[in-house]
């Protein structure tokens, strides 16, 4: 909390933006995302799109790995879902954009709870390793249900409409992307101001006592999926409009694995988490691939390609390993700490 | 349809020579998450290193075999303890969540690493084991498959032993079953989970050689380690009997399907086991029970 803000009312107290300076910089914030496509390169604005979508489904998957508890290693596979419905509608249907991002959030959703009813019995680690199962599963289903997926080679996604423009390059894309992740964000930050909300943070810091308190198990666990995999499957969705073509090979593990990361570097069970997170864990490639070319060409024999993927790889893994063993509570906490720093200055923490 | 029985008893034997390393693998898991409940997913990562040190050393360096094998599971017990000292340690009395998040940035580590020295082509690993076909009435076994299998039962027999009959095997036992206990003996409970992680990184390591002879190595030799999670997941996390069973009949299931259904079935049908097993016993087949208490 900030320091001289004294709240004189319960609805200044649990409001979203609860000081003016704050208001003031999501202000900024707004207006320098709005600004920021006229003044972007291609480039960027493609990075841009990227780090939105990843945002989108990184939230998803802190909802319920960060605020639930439950681990889950399946949101590239909700994100598949949520891709192929959209692909699917677009190109057999050619529905309205909107309407095919509900429904592979929907689709995406419904495989959430299917996925999410052992976790009434399975439980920790347990649990993680029987949502790989959904990622293999929904693999397989990818690539063998060729008259629908269009099998190994995957589909072609035309480009979404709206009010009859082609949203055909980043530039566009951008004005569909990033407010639909906004909302998204928006209504995450909102989930945590209700009771559904405050019934998931006490499943996941005691779940036997949250029974005890009269919170259905079954039902907020169940809807804690649902919801993590709603978003995973609009983000899915979003991807597919993005990169314009799903194949079965564009939602590995690893991917499931590059949101647990993302969720752990970002700071579990904190929205502003899974921004920074998403943030940060998409650009560290980017990053890498400039410094490896700045590398003398000796180096690597004259082939920057081949060295690197291996070091993204090995990059990747480390970040997990180090965040966790020295800053466990992720980049929020980082944050929060440069934060209070500026609040408190001269005096120390 | 008649069934060639011979021809099922052939696919059967091809199936528990791989469960044998499955099992045995699975043994390298139990044995880490026994001691240390760490669930290490990364073990088939560290299977493939042994495989790729074994192969610098006998292909890259020319070592004759007989010291190529001993040199690569000392390099594999070295790196199980670095690993233990340097990642494992450090996350002691955290959540297990965080532990299991560790080893899967260990996996991703492991993965570029070997990309990175070795390339993600495939490799073959020198012959070492001998090529004469096994004919067992008239179903015919692989050779490779069929020592990899009495390697891997021998090994686990040797681990078994050992565990029982041995100093700081009993020490192994006696942390696992109850730490707080293990300390006021007197036991040095830091040891035991090194000596857990070197133990569980050389069985691995002979997992590793025995599994890349048969199949070759690569990059993503580590998919291996997928099935052995199913395995242990079957059988229960902390229980050696169920690695033993799960491993075989693992290897026995993704035999059969690979054969009557295709191959690409096969880890469908892993999997699908893994979702029905953890539907109607969560915690394995001879896992413990944790009574949750408030």
């Amino acid at each position: 909390m900030r320091i001289g803000s004294a709240k004189e009312s319960y609805a200044a107290d649990t409001a979203l933006f609860d000081s003016t300076t704050q208001r003031v910089w999501i202000g900024l914030l707004a207006a320098a995302l709005c600004a920021f496509p006229f003044v972007a390169s291609e480039y960027w604005l493609y990075l841009a799109c990227l780090v939105a979508i990843n945002i989108a489904s990184t939230t998803g998957l802190n909802l319920l790995t960060g605020y639930t508890g439950l681990v889950s290693l399946g949101q590239a596979a909700f994100m598949g879902l949520g891709a192929y419905t959209v692909a699917i509608l677009q190109t057999r249907l050619g529905s309205p954009f909107v309407v095919n991002l509900l429904a592979g959030g929907g689709v995406a959703m419904l495989a959430g709870v299917l996925v999410g009813l052992p976790s009434l019995r399975v439980k920790g680690l347990y649990l993680a390793i029987a949502t790989i199962a959904a990622g293999v599963i929904a693999h397989f289903m990818f690539s063998h249900f060729s008259s629908l997926t269009g099998g190994g080679s995957g589909l072609t996604v035309p480009p979404a409409r709206f009010f009859g423009i082609e949203l055909d390059d980043s530039f566009k894309l951008y004005w569909v992307i990033v407010p639909v992740t906004v909302l998204m964000l928006l209504g995450a930050v909102n989930l945590f101001r209700t009771r559904i909300g405050r019934a998931f943070i006490a499943i996941r810091d005691r779940d036997i006592s949250a029974e005890v308190l009269g919170i259905s198990l079954l039902h907020y666990k169940l809807l804690s999926f649902a919801i993590s995999s709603f978003y995973a499957g609009v983000a899915g969705g979003l991807f597919a409009y993005f990169f314009r073509a799903v194949t079965p090979e564009s939602f590995p593990l690893l991917m499931s694995i590059f949101f647990l990361a993302a969720v752990i570097v970002g700071g579990m069970g904190s929205i502003l988490g899974s921004i920074l997170g998403a943030v940060f864990m998409t650009l560290v490639p980017e990053l890498l691939k400039l410094m490896v070319g700045w590398l003398p060409v000796s180096v690597f024999g004259g082939n920057a390609a081949l060295i690197l993927s291996p070091i993204r790889t090995i990059v990747f893994g480390s970040m997990i390993v180090l965040f966790l063993i020295f800053e466990p509570h992720g980049l929020a906490e980082v944050w929060r700490r440069i934060r209070r720093l500026f609040h408190l200055w001269p005096f120390r923490t | 349809m008649t069934i060639d029985w011979w021809l099922l008893f052939e696919i059967s034997l091809a199936g528990f020579g791989t469960g044998g390393l499955y099992a045995l693998t699975g043994l390298a898991f139990v044995m880490i998450y026994k001691a240390t409940r760490v669930v290490n997913i990364a073990i088939g990562e560290m299977l493939m290193i042994s495989a790729y040190v074994f192969f610098a050393f006998s292909a890259g360096m020319g070592l004759p075999i007989w010291l190529a094998i001993p040199g690569a599971l000392l390099v594999s017990g070295a790196f199980g303890a670095l690993v233990e000292r340097t990642m494992i340690r450090p996350m002691l009395g955290e959540s297990p969540i965080s532990s299991f998040m560790v080893t899967v940035g260990l996996s991703s580590i492991l993965v570029g690493l070997v990309e990175l020295i070795w390339t993600a082509d495939q490799q073959r690993l020198p012959e070492f084991l001998p090529s004469k076909p096994i004919e067992i009435g008239e179903a015919f076994v692989s050779p490779k498959i069929f020592y990899g299998f009495w390697i891997a039962v021998l090994l686990i027999v040797v681990v078994l032993l050992v565990f029982r009959f041995w100093r700081g095997g009993v020490a192994l036992r006696a942390t696992a079953s109850d730490q707080a206990a293990a300390y006021s003996v007197g036991i040095n409970v830091p040891r035991v989970f090194s000596l857990a992680w070197v133990a569980a990184a050389m069985i691995a390591g002979v997992a590793g050689i025995v599994v890349g002879s048969i199949g070759g190595i690569s990059s993503t030799m580590g998919v291996f380690g997928l099935s052995v999670l199913v395995v242990v997941i079957f059988g229960g996390l902390d229980s050696v009997l169920g690695a033993l069973v799960g491993g075989l009949l693992v290897g026995l299931i993704e035999a059969l399907t690979g054969f009557y259904i295709g191959g690409e079935y096969k880890i469908l049908a892993t999997f699908s086991l893994l979702v029905l097993i953890l539907m109607l016993r969560p915690y394995g087949l001879f896992g413990t029970h944790e009574i949750e208490r408030l």
